[in-house]
């Protein structure tokens, strides 16, 4: 049954249907509806819900359960995301999965509480150190922010990674229908977790590797399993791609502005085509790729200066002319807006 | 202070009989003053430190080292209360990164100073267990200090080890929160100077300042007799965490050969004659905590508290006719905070979404509404929504003068104004756009609630665009409304909206007067 919902709610409620039974976390706007109901939900089903004295404890606590083979996750934004990134880098490290939700707002510094999409770069490419990846889904919808943050638990699981989910404050903020069916979950069985257990009391969860090869063979280890996702899991969301002759790509909010501006210029007989990634980490490059092959121009629209629009240049590698646009300071563009800089764009290739 | 800054490994082969404990039986050996060694090492220890990438036999730590002493005396604490299988040991990031080459119980190893936080999330996922924090003086009392902080006065039912060696040992002895007065390190050259650094730290006494600790302790390795003391508190301290009776914290003063530049005997007898001047040795709690329950929450199915299971109470979708005039629609509501400009938004999405709509709702959010003024966007479409943000609505809702003025100008031409007040402002035009005035407030105000002029401004919007049926309407409120008398003012109000535009059909842009009254 459809029912009205906030994204950021939807969020808990997909954690909640996924079997996450931890909730870690720090308030920051425009995430703070996660964690509020996060603690109105979790203990009402057995779990967990405690607010952390710092995003920096919220993300080791994080640690601690999904080390004793919990389902956790925590939400925050950016500030809160900048002091979790040791954190992220011990979990990817240790192998550990949890699901992490930034509802991006304006930066650098507090910046301001408006959507901005400039977090891409610290989860996508990393943020914390050393060599690891995160599992980055992009939502568009209420209905995604339930069904990716499900996704989430399962890729984490599935690689023992963290996954991140990346929204914005108007996707996390607005309220949409959202069709939630009940289903039993029964989350892998973590034979590796430390329970205090006599099964588990031979098990260790760390993220050292004293000896250098050690370590090389551990990263190689986590290369391996990188490898694998991008083979298994990129997502993405195309419309009227066929017969497009102008590839415009955008994630989140801007995604949902880029489709009303595709319906608006089709409307004008302009042959433009969407193309959504939904994984930003794996990119859908090969979906990509294809889509790109037969049109003349791509633009790239973000609510940043230019962070995704690198992994579309390393997709299309020089095959296709690739532009960009991008509005900051929590500024978004209207469909208005972009409807024009395509009609630009278009007439400057002629 | 004598003590000289770092390094000077003098005392391999002054092997004292507390480091030799720790260690394997194959390096037994009668230490030289004569005393006879224990040499029996707890089960709770790894019989060969597979984990070692070398010397598996012995430990890291260097000789004299109270690290070793404190692993022997939990090691045994846990073995005698019979804790081996139920124990989780959470290793911080200092010389004791490694207790996991020893501990042959659960192991996690955590973030330099996050052990507390981590050992309380463990915890809770596994509450019948024992969860050990153990952590040196860097990791709880600098790096550390808010998570050891907030998991002791959460009475977190944790135990936590504090070894308290006034440097860090594993980074080569730089200056720790509890290096004393006038010590040498390698980050305070000159000697500890409270006008820099401050003041050695007092971990037990600060952590005694909060209510909810059920045990604090200090102990100094510093001989025998001290030794032994250690060895009951800290069965004592997993005694209380065992018994479910809250936070143990023991914190104990414990030699550093290497970095203080001693031989492992003088180390001990530097424990007791510098540090506890400075550490008095005391119980500073032991009691167990009064916690006042408060109401547990009630524990529902997942489907009730997501509110995924079908309502049948709730007026069917499917069955509410749309109004005939439907065509997509975007609205902006606009006002003061408080004037429910949120809540009429939410209103509409929810009738469009009973009538089988695709619908979208983005408020203003955050200091904006701080500033006392609020607005809202909503989409009603047959169609995929795209853009939830509507940059040119169909109908500005404008609740208060502020807000026409500011919004009317990005109205789509041939759009529709409603606002809230008998006359439109004299000097106010808006080229393209219908604008009709409600006295939405006074209307309300009559039916004994100012409160509901959104609800009179709804029925206004419904009667002038006929975008969703009045009858969805009344289901909504009946639905979201739970006070009778309250429900009561927002019908008549929904009503008073309608009958306004009704007896003013002539300024509708598409309605004509359906005489519904
Ligand atoms: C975030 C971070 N900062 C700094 C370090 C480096 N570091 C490792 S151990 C340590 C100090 C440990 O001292 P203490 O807690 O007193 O333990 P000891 O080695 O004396 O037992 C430091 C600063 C680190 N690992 N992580
Ligand atoms: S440096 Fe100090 S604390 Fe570290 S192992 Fe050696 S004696 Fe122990």
């Amino acid at each position: 049954m459809r029912q009205l919902c906030k994204g950021n709610v939807a969020v808990v409620k997909g954690a909640i249907l996924a079997g996450c039974r931890a909730y870690y976390g720090y308030p920051i706007t425009p995430a703070s509806e996660i964690a509020e109901s996060a603690a109105l939900y979790f203990p009402q089903v057995g779990g967990t819900f405690l607010q952390a004295e710092s995003e920096v404890a919220a993300i080791n606590m994080v640690y601690g359960a999904a080390a004793a083979g919990t389902r956790v996750m925590t939400g925050s934004s950016g500030p809160g995301l900048s002091l979790m990134q040791e954190g992220m880098s011990y979990l990817a490290g240790a192998e550990l999965p949890c699901v992490i939700v930034d509802v991006m707002r304006g930066g650098p510094g507090l910046g301001n509480i408006a959507p901005e999409q400039s977090d891409y770069f610290a989860m996508v490419k990393g943020g914390g150190h050393g060599n690891y990846r995160n599992i980055v889904l992009a939502p568009a919808s209420v209905q995604e922010m339930a069904e990716l943050t499900m996704l989430a638990f399962e890729l984490a699981d599935k690689y023992r990674n963290p996954a991140v989910v990346l929204a914005d404050g108007f996707i996390g903020q607005m309220v949409e229908p959202l069709d939630l069916e009940y289903r039993e979950i029964h989350p892998p069985e973590k034979s590796w977790a430390v329970k205090g257990t006599p099964e588990t009391r031979a098990n260790l969860v760390s993220s050292i590797c004293l000896e250098t090869d050690e370590l090389e063979e551990h990263q190689r280890r986590m290369e391996a399993k990188y490898i694998r996702a991008q083979e298994a899991e990129p997502l993405c969301e195309l419309c009227y791609t066929e017969d497009a002759e102008i590839l415009l790509v955008g994630y989140g909010i801007v995604s949902r502005v880029l489709l009303s501006t595709v319906d608006a210029l089709r409307k004008e007989g302009v042959k433009a085509g969407l193309f959504r990634p939904i994984t930003l980490w794996p990119y859908p490059s090969k979906t990509l790729a294809k889509a790109a092959r037969k049109v003349e121009k791509v633009i790239v629209v973000e609510l940043s200066n230019g962070q995704m629009v690198e992994d579309v240049h390393l997709a299309l590698n020089g095959k296709v002319p690739v532009e960009f646009y991008g509005r900051v300071g929590g500024n978004v563009p209207s469909v208005a807006e972009l409807q024009q800089l395509v009609l630009t764009r278009m007439s400057a290739m002629v | 202070m004598e003590v000289e800054s770092v390094i000077g490994v003098d005392g391999l082969e002054a092997k004292s009989e507390v480091t030799a404990e720790a260690q394997s039986k194959a390096s037994l050996e009668v230490s030289k003053d004569g005393y006879e060694p224990i040499h029996s090492k707890s089960p709770v220890f790894f019989d060969l430190y597979q984990r070692k990438s070398e010397l598996k036999h012995q430990t890291h730590y260097c000789p004299g080292c109270g690290h070793g002493v404190v692993h022997k005396l939990i090691a045994e604490a846990l073995q005698e209360l019979g804790l081996q299988d139920s124990t989780i040991f959470v290793s911080p990031v200092g010389c004791s990164v490694f207790a996991y080459y020893y501990f042959d119980v659960g192991n996690v190893q955590v973030a330099h100073g996050r052990a507390p936080a981590s050992a309380t999330a463990i915890k809770r996922s596994c509450p019948e267990k024992i969860v050990i924090s153990y952590q040196g003086d860097g990791d709880l009392a600098a790096i550390g200090t808010a998570e050891i902080v907030h998991a002791a006065n959460r009475g977190e039912k944790i135990t936590v080890f504090f070894v308290n060696n006034g440097i860090y040992g594993m980074t080569g002895g730089q200056m720790a929160p509890t290096t004393l007065v006038g010590q040498k390190s390698t980050t305070s050259p000159w000697g500890r100077r409270p006008a820099n650094e401050g003041f050695p730290l007092h971990m037990a006494e600060l952590l005694a300042t909060l209510e909810a600790p059920a045990y604090i302790e200090r102990v100094a390795l510093s001989d025998n007799k001290n030794i032994m003391k250690a060895r009951r508190v800290i069965r004592k301290a997993l005694e209380i965490q065992r018994d479910d009776a809250g936070f143990s914290f023991v914190e104990i003063l414990s030699p550093c050969p290497t970095i203080w530049g001693k031989n492992p005997v003088e180390a001990r007898r530097w424990v007791l004659e510098k540090m506890t001047p400075t550490f008095p040795l005391n119980v500073f709690r032991d009691r167990r905590p009064e916690v006042p329950t408060g109401d547990e929450p009630l524990q529902r199915t997942v489907g009730d508290v997501l509110e995924i299971t079908p309502k049948t109470h709730l007026h069917n979708v499917s069955t509410t006719k749309r109004a005939y005039h439907f065509k997509n629609v975007t609205i902006k509501v606009a006002g003061f905070g408080g004037q429910g400009v949120l809540l009429l938004g939410q209103l509409l999405i929810e009738m469009g979404m009973r009538e089988g709509l695709e619908v979208s709702w983005l408020p203003s959010y955050g200091p904006e509404m701080r500033s006392g003024s609020a607005h809202c966007h909503v989409c009603l479409s047959r169609e995929r929504i795209g853009s939830p943000l509507v940059s040119r609505p169909d109908v500005l809702v404008a609740m208060n003068e502020f807000s026409l003025r500011k919004f009317a100008s990005e109205v789509a031409t041939g759009g529709l104004i409603l606002y809230n007040g008998a006359s439109v402002p004299a000097d106010f035009s808006a080229p393209g756009a219908q604008v009709v005035g409600i006295p939405a407030a006074e209307i309300a105000d009559k039916l004994g609630s100012t409160k509901a002029a959104n609800i009179v401004m709804m029925g206004a919007l419904l009667e002038e665009t006929e975008c969703l049926a009045p009858g969805t309407a009344l289901s909504v409120l009946e639905d979201k409304v739970k006070k009778p008398d309250l429900l009561e003012i927002d019908r008549r109000a929904l009503f008073a909206g309608r009958l306004f535009i009704d007896d003013n059909a002539h300024i509708g842009a598409v309605s004509q007067s359906d005489g519904f009254a």
